[in-house]
C-alpha cells in the first residue's frame, strides 16, 4: 500500500514551520535530495500561509487547515503528492491571483509571489476555489531517484 | 529568526539568522525598522542572510520593504552570503536588480 498521512491545523502562524517541517520529514522515505526537500518545504510554507493570511476573516471564524500527502514509489524515483485544502472566503478570480507580484495584501508588505513559487518549485500544481466555501491548492513533487 | 545590526565604517549590516516566514516577520520588521532608524547616516546597507535555514515570500515583502525605508534615507541596499535555497527565490521574483548582491 502507498503511504499517506492526513494533517488538521489551526490556520495560526505558529503553524507554519511545523506543517513544513512534517511534509518533509513524511517526504523523508522518498530519499529526496535536498534542495527537492527544500522546494517543497517553501512550496508548503507558500500554500498553509496564504490559508492563516487570506482565508480567514474574523476571529470567530472556525480556521482549520487540511494537509494531505501521499508518497508515489515508482520503479525509479518517486513522487510526492500534496493537498492543502481551507475552508476560507475563496478567491474571487483565480487567474488573477496567480499572476506573479499580483496580491490583495500590497500594505501589509505580502509580494504576491507565493502562486508563482509553488508553481516553479513543484512538478505539477493547481488550485481550485470557491467563493465563500474555499480553496483547495494540488501540488506533487516528482523525486529523482 | 534572529537579527542584530552592526555598523561598520559607514556600511549597516543587517543579520538575518534562521528562518524567515510570515509567524516572526512582525517581530523581524520592527527590529530591522528601529536599528535602519538609529542608522540613518550609514552610506550604505548590506543584509548578511548567511545564517537564514528557510525563506519564503514573507522574506522578498521583508527586504523589499526595508530596501524602500533605506532609500527614503538615501541608503543603497545590497544582499549577501545568499544560500542556494534562498537565491532562488530572490531570483525569481526579481529582488536583485532593486537590491544587488555583493
Ligand atoms: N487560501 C486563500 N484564500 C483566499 N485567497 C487567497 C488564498 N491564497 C491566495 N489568495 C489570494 O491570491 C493572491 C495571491 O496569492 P500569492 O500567494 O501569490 O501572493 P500573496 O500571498 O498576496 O503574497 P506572498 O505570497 O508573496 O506573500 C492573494 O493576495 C490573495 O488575494
Ligand atoms: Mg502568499
Amino acid at each position: 500500500m502507498e503511504n499517506y498521512m492526513k494533517l488538521e491545523i489551526a490556520a495560526i502562524g505558529e503553524n507554519e514551520s511545523f506543517a513544513r517541517s512534517a511534509v518533509a520529514a513524511f517526504a523523508l522515505a522518498l530519499n529526496p535530495s535536498l534542495s527537492e526537500l527544500s522546494d517543497v518545504k517553501t512550496a508548503v510554507s507558500e500554500a498553509v500561509t496564504n490559508c492563516i493570511v487570506h482565508a480567514y476573516e474574523g476571529e470567530d471564524a472556525q480556521k482549520s487547515i487540511l494537509i494531505e500527502c501521499r508518497i508515489e514509489k515508482r520503479t525509479v524515483g518517486g513522487a510526492l503528492h500534496i493537498a492543502i485544502t481551507d475552508y476560507g472566503k475563496g478567491i474571487q478570480d483565480v487567474e488573477q491571483a496567480l499572476a506573479p507580484f499580483f496580491t490583495t495584501l500590497e500594505d501589509e508588505e505580502r509580494s504576491g509571489m507565493g502562486f508563482t513559487i509553488m508553481q516553479t518549485f513543484m512538478t505539477e500544481f493547481s488550485v481550485a476555489s470557491e467563493p465563500g466555501k474555499g480553496t483547495k491548492i494540488v501540488m506533487m513533487k516528482e523525486i529523482a531517484a | 529568526m534572529n537579527f542584530t545590526a552592526v555598523e561598520k565604517s559607514g556600511v549597516l549590516f543587517l543579520i538575518v539568522e534562521g528562518e524567515v516566514d510570515e509567524h516572526g516577520a512582525g517581530e523581524l520588521r520592527l527590529a530591522a525598522d528601529r536599528k535602519i532608524d538609529e542608522h540613518a547616516g550609514a552610506d550604505k546597507a548590506v543584509f548578511d542572510l548567511g545564517k537564514v535555514s528557510f525563506m519564503d515570500s514573507t522574506g522578498i515583502g521583508f527586504l523589499i520593504g526595508r530596501y524602500k525605508k533605506l532609500r527614503r534615507y538615501g541608503i543603497p541596499s545590497y544582499v549577501s552570503r545568499v544560500n542556494a535555497e534562498t537565491d532562488k527565490i530572490l531570483s525569481l521574483s526579481g529582488v536583485y536588480s532593486l537590491i544587488p548582491k555583493m
